[in-house]
């Protein structure tokens, strides 16, 4: 039986060295700790942007097909002058807004209900079921929807059965805003459960007390104190849409083009590794903006 | 003070989410440097003149079904080449693996079975080096325009071995388009508005040029793919009215192929693999090759420049050109041999396959096929006026965008 909780055999030779610098200069633990994710940030995160920034600047040879490394404002000219350009990134702008509506709209009651009605159980199983189409590939979700939406599929089965006519929803845009709502519904819902599940029941309580009724309980209390984890939610499905292109090149039709497409055609198909660099600069300013506003909103300290 | 440590997180949260868009948005512009070295496109005699032994090994970047085991594992046996393979899903996807790590291969690829809009694509770049024809015994019984044609010959220099080909295919659904239409007009017809399938790719310009070929001579079209100014305006004019109509257009030809077979398209430009696969699944479909010919793909073993294993790389390519395997692979893919041999090989496999496959045809027929080339400002007029591979893309992304 051991009364005290051994100290373990005391420590010799180099280890005893080595824990004894570290102990003299904590500076080196901290050093020791954060090289490895700092580095990686540096390197992965920040480098990648700087190379597509770079790369933006460049042009390519029509001969050769191959980049040049001369310094030129053409690709951002060409993206400022071609009304395509401005109709596409218009596009895949609008329906990034439309999802994140969409879903904000969708989560809140579901998200609302698991915080605070539903019973430990329930709200467990309602977890389960959030989170299970995240265990299944998101092309394999992708083309389920295909499927639902074909002129011969799910949907216009049951509206014949009910009498209905067929909905022409295979390949247009309203296929994909549907299908984007689905897909990137959990990332809104957990956000906002935890933001509402951080309400203290107590502010509810003391708004009836001081004669508020539900609805003004919502406007004032629930709904400002839940904002926060509506925007945290709004950056995950925005983003996810804004830098799409899987989605529009699969359940998309003639009028889908998004600025993923884009880029993956310029590099894919013609290598103007630098047209779509200046193209794919574009989403990232977009979402920096949109970050900022969100901080302000308060969004990150609901993450 | 107290606020501190939460700004400080917030900002780091901030941060760190820029940074992960950034990584997702700088996915596709990161490979920007690799293209630095000069390219140098050989004019020098062309290749060993000799196979050596084969070096174990042989890297693919292919078709899928390019090296099926039905015909491959017996060249493994005879050549002990042990063969990895990378399947590519189009043309481009085929152009950046070959221009991965550095350009030429990167010292990882042997062959890549590039088809004619990437094939001068990858000799301009000097991905590909020049292939001497005369170690390919079965080269000789080629079908003459298969031989030195012009996406794979450049100044009489062979840079692959011609392999297999098919047309560009007008397909309908029999039972819900009546009478089934006979010329590429249809694809242009408000008729069929909202059913129609268009592959997703800028050298399909070439097809509505094709169509303006015969049906507006007064443009002087006389190749779709050499488009001066005013000729390719026309055609990407009309492609912009044809964007009426189309319901879907497709990335990869298997959801072309869906499409058909959900039933939300009823026409469009597929490939006969695809008709073959429909038909199989008993879809309603028929495929018509117009009297006034079509445009049309012909694949070619090309070697990288870099290539590790170039002894295997020639017995494959002597291997994969003797009428057997040319009948075996041609079946397997739904395509036709380079190799008129192959003939009685295909029939022997499936009675009549030989004349379905437009294999026995005189020569004159393949004259109305125009096969698939990289569209370059010199286009041999002496005028250097054509429309290059980037202003194809850039009026194709107008196109559909």
């Amino acid at each position: 039986m051991a009364e005290v909780a051994e100290a373990g055999p005391p420590l010799r030779g180099a280890r005893l060295r080595l824990s004894a610098a570290l102990w003299r200069r904590p500076w080196l633990k901290l050093v020791a700790l954060l090289a490895l994710p700092v580095l990686a940030f540096a390197v992965v995160y920040l480098g990648s942007l700087v190379a597509l920034f770079i790369s933006s600047f460049w042009q390519v040879d029509s001969f050769t097909g191959k980049v040049v490394h001369i310094w030129t404002l053409d690709n951002f000219q060409t993206l400022r002058d071609d009304p395509v350009y401005r109709r596409i990134a218009l596009r895949t702008i609008a329906i990034a807004a439309a999802v994140t509506v969409t879903d904000a709209i969708l989560a809140f009651p579901l998200a609302y209900f698991m915080a605070r009605i539903a019973p430990s159980r329930l709200r467990a199983l309602l977890f389960v079921l959030v989170l299970l189409p995240l265990w299944s590939s998101y092309l394999v979700r992708i083309y389920s929807w295909r499927l639902i939406l074909a002129k011969d599929g799910a949907l216009n089965w049951a509206l014949n059965g009910l009498g209905l006519p067929d909905a022409n929803l295979a390949y247009t845009n309203t296929a994909m805003w549907i299908v984007f709502s689905y897909v990137w519904l959990p990332f809104m819902v957990l956000p906002v459960y935890a933001a509402l599940e951080r309400i203290p029941s107590s502010y509810l309580e003391a708004s009836q007390d001081l004669g508020a009724r539900s609805w003004r309980t919502f406007r004032t209390v629930i709904l400002p104190l839940a904002l926060p984890g509506i925007v945290a939610g709004s950056i995950f499905t925005f983003s996810l849409t804004l830098g799409d292109f899987i989605t529009p090149a699969l359940v998309g039709g003639a009028n889908s083009q998004f600025i993923g497409n884009v880029v993956h055609n310029y590099v894919g198909i013609s290598n103007n590794v630098p047209l779509a660099a200046a193209f794919a600069t574009l989403p990232v300013i977009v979402m920096a903006v949109y970050l900022v506003i969100a901080k302000r909103l308060g969004a990150f300290e609901a993450l | 003070m107290t606020g501190t440590p939460k700004r400080i997180l917030g900002w780091g949260a901030l941060a760190l989410l820029v940074g992960a868009l950034a990584v997702t948005a700088a996915g596709c512009g990161g490979g920007g440097g690799a293209g630095s070295k000069t390219s140098s496109t050989s004019t020098a005699a062309s290749g060993p003149s000799s196979i050596g032994k084969g070096e174990g090994k042989l890297n693919l970047i292919e078709w899928p079904y390019y090296s099926d085991a039905s015909f491959a594992n017996k060249f493994t046996k005879q050549t002990g080449c042990v063969i990895h393979r990378k399947d590519a899903g189009s043309s481009n996807e085929m152009v950046s693996l070959m221009r991965q790590g550095g350009g030429g291969g990167g010292g990882q690829w042997d062959l890549v079975s590039a088809s004619g809009d990437a094939s001068l694509r990858l000799i301009r770049g000097g991905d590909v080096k020049p292939v001497n024809v005369h170690l390919i015994p079965s080269w000789n019984d080629f079908i003459p325009i298969f031989k030195s044609p012009a996406h794979n010959t450049v100044d009489g220099v062979h840079y692959g071995i011609s392999l297999q080909w098919g047309p560009n295919v007008l397909l309908y659904n029999n039972k819900k388009i009546k009478p089934g239409p006979t010329k590429w007009n249809a694809l242009y017809d408000p008729k069929y508005k909202g059913q129609i399938t268009i592959p997703n790719n800028p050298i399909q310009i070439a097809d509505a040029a094709f169509y303006l070929m015969h049906s507006k001579p007064s443009l002087g079209i006389t190749d779709p793919y050499e488009l001066n100014k005013a000729q390719f305006d026309a055609t990407v004019n009309l492609l912009k009215q044809q964007k009426k109509l189309v319901k879907l257009y497709w990335v990869y030809d298997t959801d072309g192929r869906a499409a058909f077979a959900n039933g939300d398209v009823n026409l469009g430009a597929i490939w006969p693999v695809d008709t073959l696969a429909l038909q199989a699944k008993k879809v309603p479909v028929t495929e018509v090759i117009p009297k006034d010919g079509a445009t049309g793909w012909a694949d070619t073993w090309m070697l990288a420049k870099k290539a590790p294993h170039p002894n295997c790389a020639y017995l494959w390519m002597k291997y994969v050109t003797t009428p057997p395997v040319q009948a075996k692979q041609a079946l397997v893919f739904g395509e036709t041999p380079v190799n008129p041999k192959a003939c009685p090989f295909m029939d022997k496999i499936q009675a009549g396959s030989c004349a379905k496959y437009h294999l026995n045809e005189p020569l004159p027929y393949y004259n109305t096929i125009k096969f698939w080339k990289t569209p370059i400002a010199d286009c041999g007029n002496g005028k250097n006026d054509c429309m290059d591979y980037n202003a194809w893309q850039k009026a194709w992304t107008e196109i559909t965008g």
